[in-house]
């Protein structure tokens, strides 16, 4: 789950991150009147979860309250990656000396937690990968035991920070990991964390993302959630327990498994045929959630045909064929339906299809070649 | 021969008084598998239906004592599942195999040192388990009708695409030694590298399909042992050619971010490693068939 930059510097503040002053506006004149509250000039960002909104015009500077309001209009005008933008952030513009990067995510082949700090901030760090993968610093940190002075103070002199600004920069880091942790994170990140005309560290961006396994435990993270985050569909599929994306084709999928549900979708691409959506049931799938998923699908006006491949382990098979079957019933049966089921119980679930009328296909070549052939 | 498990094995089932553990735990015995006890807490001498003869006890330490159980299966849910895994180490369990899905990433960075340091084989989170056909031995969920004793290894970050693969093998005639189901998520305990070195030490194991998917770098960390390493043929399917960049496909904690993680990019890091690389599940399962010495 991502997480709107207003909220990730309250996070982090919490933390002891020196994030300057700030306030959220939905209208040009709650943002004139942050404006004259915070004192001019002030900085104007659209509150968006898409990134590149620098980029897009998302981000502009504003010297007096009329500038602010001005651009907080066009600001609030603007779609970034298919997001439209219905908030601002208003922060007093800080007079920059340096720009620094500083992230915490998740490092997969050591198994442990990542700080990366970077002496080129403000770009897009994944272009400094790229380009100069040598200005990234980069220290593995245990959960449990946290980030050591040394190891921060190590990093804050290589970063070529002086005297009482490494004492910040310390605070700062072993702050960014412990809102880490906190909080069940999978990203946190300062871009930039600036050195200031006065020489002093602030924290004047903020982005977090929260690790969707742990929202059960973070209760007050997850009340943060944008509901503009999915869609309507995707909103109700998480709501049954489904993993649903919408894509752009014509032959609706209902799979179990992502990995199976993946390689579906390429198996109907390699029969010439285009994927409606990648659609997820997950592990114990019955009744309710196969109606649910027949309902999201057939929602989406493309789809022409609709493919259900189930390879049960952990599902029913015969489960899985009564959702198959109690859905066609409640729903139109104007569209193709090709449906191969296999795995744990098999058998009981080809006897329920057959008594009612469906057949099944042995294969998931043959079962996304028939579904390909049906929407010619 | 086969990896992980043998006619050996002798299992403790945690979480085999629910429903699914029940249901499971009935199956993995059809397949032939010693369940020689279940532990869920508070419930220590319960009799489970079609199950009387498995003793319940409330630890695993105690369990373990009492039947000599040396391999775990766990079927708790994801709030708890940190704890089994834990619980099981410290039991000196050799092979424990967790099945639960849903586990908080920052549960398994705690949980790991403690796993290493017993020198226990975990296995997954968030997969499927572990079958040997040979010895009739299943721990997980696999459905072992589309097994067959042979001499092809299966290692596979999804669930239900191994189904798929290890049924088109059996129907090309072609048996496997061990089929081993790793997990999606991203920290799991056992990666493609540890079961490449195991098969390729497995004398009865004549080749093996690979399958990926997008996401992480495990694929081509797998390239680079397999073309350092190996000497059996090795082919591979990986999920995701069509998945929009961006997007994560459900709970695989398959992310792609650019081009590092993406199927094309795995795909070519296979190739270059002499992998031969299937366009479907099936044509994976057939290149190696053509393989196989």
């Amino acid at each position: 789950m991502k997480v709107h930059e207003c909220d990730a510097r309250e996070v982090f503040r919490r933390h002891g991150l020196p994030v300057p002053d700030w306030r959220v506006a939905a209208t040009a004149a709650d943002a004139a009147q942050a404006a004259s509250a915070l004192g001019c000039p002030v900085v104007i960002k659209a509150q968006v979860l898409a990134g590149g909104r620098g980029k897009a015009g998302g981000v502009k500077l504003a010297d007096s309250a009329e500038a602010a309001a001005e651009a907080a209009t066009r600001v609030l005008s603007l779609n970034i990656g298919g997001e439209p933008v219905r908030r601002v952030l208003v922060a007093p513009a800080v007079d920059i000396a340096r720009e620094l990067y500083l992230g915490v995510v998740i490092d997969r082949t050591a198994q442990s937690l990542v700080l990366m700090a970077s002496a080129e901030g403000g770009v897009d760090i994944e272009d400094v990968a790229a380009t100069n993968p040598s200005a990234i610093l980069r220290v593995n940190v245990d959960p449990l035991a946290g980030l050591a002075d040394w190891e921060a103070r190590q990093l804050g002199f290589a970063l070529g920070l002086t005297g009482a600004q490494v004492r910040q920069f310390v605070g700062i880091a072993q702050g960014l990991v412990e809102a880490f942790v906190d909080v069940d994170a999978s990203l946190a990140e300062v871009n930039p964390l600036v050195v200031d005309a006065g020489g002093d560290l602030q924290a004047i961006d903020a982005k977090l993302n929260i690790d969707d396994n742990a929202l059960g435990r973070q209760r007050e993270i997850e009340q943060l959630r944008d509901p503009h985050e999915e869609s309507e569909a995707e909103r109700r599929a998480r709501a049954a327990g489904l993993s649903y994306i919408k894509l752009d084709g014509t032959i609706g999928c209902m799979v179990n498994g992502a990995g199976l549900a993946m390689a579906t979708m390429d198996v109907i691409k390699h029969y010439g045929g285009e994927p409606a959506n990648f659609l997820d049931v997950g592990g114990g799938a019955g009744v309710e959630k196969i109606t649910t998923a027949f309902e999201i699908i057939l929602e989406d006006p493309n789809v022409r045909a609709v493919l259900v491949n189930i390879f049960a382990g952990i599902t029913r098979a015969d489960d899985v064929a009564a959702g198959v079957i109690a859905a066609r019933e409640r729903l139109s049966q104007e569209i193709p339906l090709v449906v191969r089921v296999a795995g744990t119980r098999e058998a009981e679930a080809l006897a329920l299809l057959e008594e009612a009328g469906i057949g099944a296909e042995r294969s998931m070549d043959s079962a996304a070649a028939q579904v390909v052939e049906a929407v010619r | 021969m086969s990896i992980l498990l043998d006619a050996s094995t002798r299992l403790v089932v945690q979480g085999m008084t629910g429903s699914q553990g029940s249901f499971h735990t009935r199956l993995m015995r059809e397949a032939g598998t010693q369940v020689v006890a279940g532990v869920t807490p508070g419930r220590a001498g319960a009799s489970v239906e079609g199950l009387e003869d498995v003793p319940v006890f409330n630890t695993v330490a105690e369990a373990t004592q009492e039947t000599g159980a040396n391999a775990a299966c766990i079927f708790v849910p994801a709030a708890f599942a940190a704890d089994a895994i834990l619980e099981d180490a410290a039991a000196g369990l050799g092979v424990i195999v967790c099945l639960t899905e849903g586990i908080p990433v920052l549960d398994m960075l705690r949980v790991m040192p403690s796993v290493r340091a017993a020198g226990s084989h975990l296995i997954g989170p968030n997969c499927p388990g572990v079958t040997t056909p040979a010895h009739g031995v299943k721990v997980g969920v696999m459905p072992w009708a589309v097994h067959a004793p042979g001499h092809v290894g299966v290692v596979s970050r999804s669930g239900t695409l191994t189904y798929e693969v290890v049924q088109h093998l059996t129907d090309l005639g072609v048996g496997q030694t061990t089929t081993v189901g790793i997990g999606g998520d991203p920290i799991i305990g056992t990666r493609f590298i540890d079961v490449l070195s195991m098969f390729e030490a497995d004398c009865e194991t004549h080749g093996v399909v690979l399958l990926g998917e997008i996401g992480g770098d495990d694929e081509e960390r797998a390239a680079t042992y397999i073309q350092e390493r190996m000497t059996k043929p090795v082919t591979s399917f990986i999920a995701g050619k069509t998945a929009p960049p961006e997007r994560r496909m459900g709970h695989a904690g398959a992310i792609v971010s650019g081009t590092s993680g993406s199927a094309t990019a795995k795909e070519s890091a296979l190739r270059a490693a002499g992998v031969l690389v299937g366009e479907t599940p099936e044509h994976a399962a057939r290149l190696l068939v053509d393989r196989l010495p």
